[in-house]
This record gives structure tokens, C-alpha cells and sequence, in this order.
């Protein structure tokens, strides 16, 4: 008896098979858990591995995948994106400064979520920009990843020395105001920032597709790491965010991430549009 | 056969070229048009995009990550990110550069392949690196229809030379300005 199989142009119907199958296996074999991530890069990332391990199909990368945790680590590499930098599109932390800042000054006291912090970058930079507006002692900013490897990193706060150039330019033109180099010390192995800074930051680990909410916050910055979901998760996240904001509390997404993919457009108002800068108020 | 989205890669003397195709453009063709266009990496927000509005009516711009993808439009990957076609949305990504190049031609040609299959097509224009060969011969495996510029026509003719080579040659090989014309047939002529 002939099975009935697909025509030729349902090739891709067939690789996502492969996909969805090689996915559910990491989840089961590891706890690693990528099936909700954006289909299109995601299957661009395990062709790499495909390439790199030498085999043809996804189902050849799974039984390797499966039976050599070896393999899996380097999987994990190809679809860990950790890429951050300080000031990291540093108009955006300017318009934080003109007009978060202010909204902070009238609170007592403020919390910060920076969620998929990565390797700290980030945490710094707000760090330096809050303690250059005096609202340090008012402040308390978690920073999570869901990667424990990179929070030990943020941790230590020891960035390439290489990369001081241009994050004292990008520095500038987020409007800082000292002299950038005064915040570090140029050590043998990179440049060690000072631990003043983030002394009342709290590092945890967090999965944003798993954990719950745990606490409520008045700013949560989440910045390109939702473009690594696909919308079904992305809808999940930003319901976690809106009921972790208070009222009024701030949401700061990604240069290219928009407001209206949320569940919850409607109960945000635009802070600063061209930034990504969302207020919520209902 | 119809044509539900047009990908468009373009590296040197990209600027130049598309604002030519766009001008050609009977406003009847109506697939998006999605381009990703090689250029610095701090490149002003919209700028690209900004350009090119000159030189059509229909809206140009850079789109979200997920954003849906509409008919009669023109969009354009962002600088520093690749731009992806899920079907019928956008997805942005700050993968790692692939041959150099973020955006990669490469990278949105071989998710239109995937997505769009012989629903799509695939133009080349000029350029002075190998980035949109791979991409084009995936297109053109998936059933799309492919045009690359003329290479003798274009400002730097090494990016259309090395699509020819890789994809086997093209359905159609023509000097940008009679790129819109060509689109015209596949797109409204085939309807008529
Ligand atoms: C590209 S980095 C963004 C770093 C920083 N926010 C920035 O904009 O420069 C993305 C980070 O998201 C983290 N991430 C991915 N999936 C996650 C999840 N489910 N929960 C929490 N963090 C996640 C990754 O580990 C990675 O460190």
C-alpha cells in the first residue's frame, strides 16, 4: 500500500513537523524550552547548527541533539542571543531621562524591572543615569534573564575594554554629563565598573514564559527580547507586565517593538512614541 | 498564478536603483514590496525609508517586529536588524551578521522562500558583495519567480552577477528601469 505523503510544495509543512518534533524533544530530554519562539529566525538558527554538525535534516539534528549533550550545548549557544551594549540606542535613554526621570522624582520611592537584562549592560547604564539625576537612594532596579550564565556576568560588572569607546560615545548622546571613564577601572581583563552602582541592584533569575509575577513595579523596560517570541508568548509576557505595573508605571519595549502587538494596547497611553516609551493608565 | 509579496535586495547603488523601480511602479501592483537595502549601521531611524517616499505614493516604511504585512506598501528592513516574513507578518531580529550584513538579503529571501514559496518573487539589484544569491536560488527552488538587474546596467554588477551564478540564471534579466514594467505582467497582466 502507497502512504499518502505530501506533494513537493508541502515541503515546509514537513519541516515544521521536524521543527515542532526537535523542539519538544529539548523541552522533554533538557527543560529547555524554545517552542514558542519566532519560527523564522528559529529555523535559521538550527539550519546553522545543521550546517555546523554536518547532518541534512532536523531529524538527524534531533536523535544527535538527544543522545549527545554535547551537541545540545552548542544548540543552546546558536539559540542563546545575549547582544546588549551600554546606552544601547542611546536616544532612548535620553528620552528616560527627560521624561521618565521626572515622573520618578514624584514618587517616594520606585521600582525598576529590567527584564532579559542579559549581560548587564543595560542595568548600568540605568544605574549611572539614575544615580547622575540623584534618584539612586529612591530607586530599586531587579534585573533578570532567564540565563544564569549571563547574570553572574551582569554581576560582576566587567565589560570588554575594547567597547569603552563606543559606549562613551553612545554615553554622550544619551545625554550624560560626567566624564564616562570616571564610572569604571581599566583592569587587565576589561573594565571593571564601579560596585557603588549597582550595590542595591537585585539580580535574579527569571523566566518570563514560566515565572510569575513578583512584585509591582513602576517602570519595566523589557528591550528586545520579545522579538525572539512568537506572538502567542509575546501576548503572555505583556499580560505579565500589565499586571506587574502600577498604575501610571512605565513600559519601555524595544527600538522596534511596538505597543500594539499587547492584549493591552488600549490601557497605554504614548510617553514617548519614536522611543518605545508606553504609560499605563487604566 | 498570484503574486502575494515582492522581496527586493539591494546593497551599492541600491539607493539610486529602487527610487528608479519605484518611479516605473503602476500604482496596480499591488504585493508588498520588501527591501532589504545594505547600509551603515547607525543609519538615521526612517531615513531610508524617507527617500524612497519621494518617489511613490503608496506608504514606505519600516516596519514592527510582528507587524502584519499589507498589500500596496513598501517596507523596509531597519538598519542593524534582519527583517523576516513569517506568513502574512514581520519578524525583526539582531541575529548575528551574515556575511557582513545586517540586514541580510540572504535572511529575508530565505524566509520569503519559506513562507511564501511560489507565491513570491525575488529581485537582485546592483551590488558590490555575494549577499541575495543564496537567497534567490531559494526562491526560485520554492516555485517564486525571480528577476535580477541587468548586470551591465547596474552601478556595481558583481551582487546580480553572483544571483545568476548561484540561482542558474533568472526569469527575467533587465535594467531597473523596465524592472516595473516586468512586475506589471506577472502581476496584473496574468489577472486580466
Ligand atoms: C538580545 S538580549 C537583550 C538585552 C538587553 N535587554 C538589551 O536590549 O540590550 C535578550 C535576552 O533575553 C533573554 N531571554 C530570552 N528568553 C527569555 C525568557 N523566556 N525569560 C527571560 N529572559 C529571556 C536572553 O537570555 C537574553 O539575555
Amino acid at each position: 500500500m502507497a502512504l499518502p505523503v505530501g506533494r513537493p510544495e508541502e515541503e515546509s509543512g514537513l519541516e515544521q513537523i521536524e521543527v515542532d518534533l526537535l523542539l519538544e524533544g529539548i523541552y522533554r530530554r533538557y527543560g529547555f524550552d524554545f517552542r514558542e519562539y519566532a519560527p523564522a529566525s528559529l529555523r535559521r538558527r538550527l539550519r546553522r547548527r545543521m550546517d555546523g554538525e554536518r547532518v541534512e535534516t532536523l531529524s538527524a539534528l534531533q536523535s544527535l541533539v538527544l543522545h549527545d549533550p554535547q551537541v545540545m550545548e552548542r544548540l543552546l549557544l546558536d539559540l542563546s542571543i545575549n547582544v546588549t551594549a551600554m546606552f544601547r540606542d542611546p536616544t532612548f535613554f535620553l528620552a528616560f531621562r527627560r521624561q521618565v526621570v521626572p515622573l520618578l522624582r514624584t514618587y517616594p520611592f520606585s521600582r525598576i524591572w529590567v527584564a532579559g537584562c542579559s549581560t548587564g549592560e543595560e542595568v548600568y547604564s540605568l544605574a549611572i543615569l539614575l544615580a547622575e539625576e540623584r534618584l539612586s537612594e529612591r530607586t530599586r532596579i531587579y534585573a533578570t534573564d532567564i540565563n544564569e550564565a549571563v547574570i553572574d556576568v551582569a554581576r560582576l560588572g566587567v565589560f570588554p575594554l575594547e567597547k569603552m569607546q563606543e559606549y562613551t560615545h553612545n554615553y554622550i548622546r544619551a545625554g550624560g554629563t560626567r566624564a564616562f571613564s570616571k564610572y569604571y577601572v581599566a583592569r587587565y581583563d576589561g573594565a571593571q565598573f564601579a560596585r557603588s552602582l549597582v550595590d542595591s541592584v537585585v539580580f535574579a533569575q527569571h523566566n518570563l514564559a514560566s515565572d510569575a509575577a513578583f512584585n509591582e513595579f513602576n517602570v519595566i523596560t523589557c528591550r528586545n527580547v520579545m522579538i525572539y517570541f512568537d506572538r502567542p508568548l509575546q501576548d503572555h509576557v505583556h499580560r505579565l507586565f500589565y499586571e506587574s505595573l502600577a498604575t501610571f508605571g512605565i513600559l519601555a519595549l524595544g527600538q522596534k517593538e511596538s505597543i500594539g502587538q499587547s492584549p493591552h494596547e488600549g490601557a497605554f497611553e504614548e510617553l514617548a512614541a519614536e522611543e518605545r516609551l508606553y504609560r499605563k493608565v487604566r | 498564478m498570484s503574486y502575494e509579496l515582492i522581496a527586493i535586495g539591494a546593497s551599492w547603488g541600491g539607493l539610486h536603483a529602487m527610487s528608479a523601480l519605484l518611479d516605473g511602479l503602476a500604482p496596480e501592483v499591488d504585493p508588498p514590496l520588501v527591501l532589504a537595502q545594505h547600509r551603515r549601521v547607525d543609519s538615521q531611524r526612517g531615513a531610508l525609508a524617507e527617500l524612497l517616499q519621494k518617489h511613490v505614493e503608496r506608504p514606505v516604511r519600516e516596519p514592527d517586529d510582528k507587524e502584519p504585512i499589507e498589500p500596496a506598501h513598501v517596507y523596509v528592513a531597519p538598519a542593524d536588524y534582519h527583517l523576516l516574513v513569517e506568513n502574512g507578518f514581520f519578524s525583526l531580529s539582531t541575529d548575528a551578521r551574515v556575511q557582513f550584513a545586517r540586514p541580510s538579503i540572504d535572511v529575508l529571501f530565505e524566509s520569503v522562500a519559506a513562507a511564501y514559496a511560489e507565491r513570491a518573487i525575488g529581485i537582485v539589484l546592483t551590488g558590490a558583495n555575494e549577499d541575495g544569491a543564496r537567497g534567490l536560488a531559494a526562491i526560485k527552488a520554492a516555485g517564486g519567480a525571480t528577476v535580477v538587474q541587468d548586470p551591465a546596467s547596474a552601478e556595481r554588477r558583481f551582487m546580480p552577477e553572483a544571483a545568476l551564478a548561484l540561482a542558474g540564471g533568472a526569469d527575467a534579466i533587465l535594467p531597473v528601469e523596465e524592472i516595473p514594467g516586468f512586475l506589471y505582467e506577472l502581476c496584473v497582466g496574468a489577472r486580466r
